[in-house]
């Protein structure tokens, strides 16, 4: 009986260093075992949080992992390699996510436009009949740069091209051009997308610049001198970069330049009067001719105003100069008869 | 308010040149007072120097208009002379054309002048001349270019035009709200 009795007291010791596996609890925990998370929404003991903190804390923790662990071991489980795995649910609890939720694609340019415009891409067939080479040919991709080489085996060099140009390699280089084109755009499109800094100003080759962005260099540069560009010689009709924010890449723009003189403005603006009204006159070839014209005509009158006063004294003498001097046009008439009597014609008032 | 620029004060200069000759330089060399041009949202006011100072206590925002618009600068850089300005234009005028009393309502409506509106000329004028064009009581009606010389007006026929409109008083109340 001892000996019994001993086991019984030995196994019972052995108990006694485990905790029991079930836990009291005032109000439920909730359990995400998906997340392998327990809540415990019980409030803490006030006076043994006082007495002894880490143990109360300590203990209190076992015990909701009890619960948890608990939880785990009323799941289905099963033995992989000498260990029992359970499969945990789906977990109910949402999580923050960290990063932000990405947005629908920034469109291109293209496809902005397109879109405002209301154009719809049309879906080519993939293979088009090509009425030369009488057969199916691929609008693209596998075998249709084959099929060209094929159509086009000889070119016509036309009249105006200096006649030892290889055509092929025109077609070659345009078709580069493209590419690089095509390449350049993609990129503004990238930039566009991330919102990046591009240099607005600068060499950016004759490919890629517009003719703004040309203008703009220009002007930058005329305008990047020790004295901001006020002594440099403008060409004629030459036009200064203009829009919006690039006053801010010229040096010295955005300061008034007109005020930097010493001069005061009635003597500046008097100044300015001369020089304007001092212009060497152009040589206007119409004025020219419209003036020799008049000096021409004045002498035919004069030289038609003394023959009549020679000739017919019988007629009025005022009335022959009258009708020297108000010669009415002739309205494509032609030379009239000297003899001919003047009153002809329709009536003229 | 800002001074014009170098720029902006030749084209000026060259475009009153058009219509007054060498009387530009009375609207500066004034024995009354010192007057000058100034610049404010691209048009060009003719302000005494004594209203200018008066001026200065309003921000750029509030201020609407200071002493006479002249005209205003297009965004290509070109002056557009506005109505305002006739009356400096008319009593320094070397060039004039008068029109006929029937087609004195005909230009104030905006139309150019044709030969048969024209009741007189000055002479000498040549083609592109700007002009400024009264009624036949002398009275200053607006301005505009010649599109004929003097001479070439004899012989044209009456339906051709003579005189380019480039403003009239009708502007008053046509173009209100942008005149000044």
């Amino acid at each position: 009986m001892d000996v019994v009795k001993a086991v019984l007291e030995k196994h019972q010791k052995e108990l006694d260093k485990y905790k029991p596996i079930s836990v009291e609890k005032h109000l439920e925990c909730r359990l995400d075992v998906g997340t392998l998370l327990i809540t415990d929404p019980n409030d803490f003991d006030d006076r043994q949080l006082k007495e002894n903190r880490e143990e109360y804390l300590a203990a209190l923790t076992r015990d909701n992992t009890q619960l948890l662990v608990n939880a785990i071991w009323e799941l289905s489980t099963e033995r992989v390699d000498e260990s029992i795995v359970a499969k945990l649910p789906e977990p109910t609890t949402i999580l923050p996510r960290l990063r932000k939720v990405p947005g629908p694609r920034p469109l291109t340019k293209w496809e902005k436009f397109a879109k405002e415009k209301g154009i719809v891409k049309k879906k080519k067939d993939k293979k088009t009949y090509d009425e030369t080479l009488d057969k199916w040919v691929p609008t693209y991709g596998f075998k249709r740069a084959e099929a060209e080489k094929e159509k086009e085996w000889v070119m016509e060099v036309p009249q105006n091209v200096d006649p030892n140009t290889d055509m092929f390699q025109k077609k070659m280089d345009l078709r580069n051009e493209k590419v690089a084109k095509n390449e350049i755009q993609r990129m503004k499109n990238i930039v566009r997308a991330r919102k990046i800094d591009m240099p607005r100003s600068g060499y950016l080759g004759p490919e890629a610049a517009s003719s703004n962005q040309l203008l703009t260099a220009l002007t930058v540069a005329k305008s990047s001198t020790a004295s901001v560009g006020k002594f440099q010689d403008k060409l004629p009709k030459e036009k200064e970069a203009r829009g919006l924010g690039i006053k801010e890449l010229i040096p010295g723009a955005k300061r008034k330049a007109s005020h930097i003189t010493d001069q005061p403005e009635k003597e500046a603006n008097l100044d300015l009067i001369k020089s304007v009204l001092n212009k060497k006159p152009k040589l206007d070839v119409e004025k020219a001719i419209s003036m020799q014209k008049r000096d021409d005509r004045l002498a035919r009158e004069a030289e038609a105003g003394q023959q009549p006063a020679k000739k017919g004294s019988k007629k009025g003498g005022g009335k022959g100069s009258r009708k020297a001097v108000g010669k009415k046009p002739k309205g494509n008439r032609g030379q009239r008869a000297p003899g001919k009597k003047l009153q002809t014609g329709r009536k003229r008032r | 308010m800002k001074r014009l620029s170098e720029e902006r004060a030749k084209i000026l200069f060259e475009k009153l040149s058009k219509f007054i000759g060498t009387n530009v330089r009375q609207l500066i060399d004034r024995p009354d007072g010192t007057y000058c041009f100034r610049e404010h949202k691209d048009r060009v006011y003719y302000v005494s120097e004594r209203i200018l100072k008066l001026s200065e206590c309003f921000g750029y925002k509030q201020l609407v208009c200071v002493g006479t618009c002249f005209g205003k600068f297009s965004k290509t850089n070109k002056l557009k002379f506005h109505i305002t300005a006739l009356y400096y234009l008319a009593p320094y005028a070397q060039y004039k054309v008068w029109v006929k009393p029937s087609f004195e309502q005909q230009f104030l409506y905006g139309n150019h002048i044709p030969k048969s509106g024209l009741g007189r000329i000055t002479e000498n004028a040549g083609q592109y001349q700007g002009v400024v064009v009264y009624s036949m009581s002398d009275l200053p009606l607006g301005f505009g270019v010649l599109a004929r010389s003097t001479t070439d007006c004899k012989t044209a026929d009456p339906l051709t035009t003579v005189c380019f409109h480039q403003s009239d008083i009708g502007e008053y109340i046509r173009a209100e709200d942008t005149l000044f």
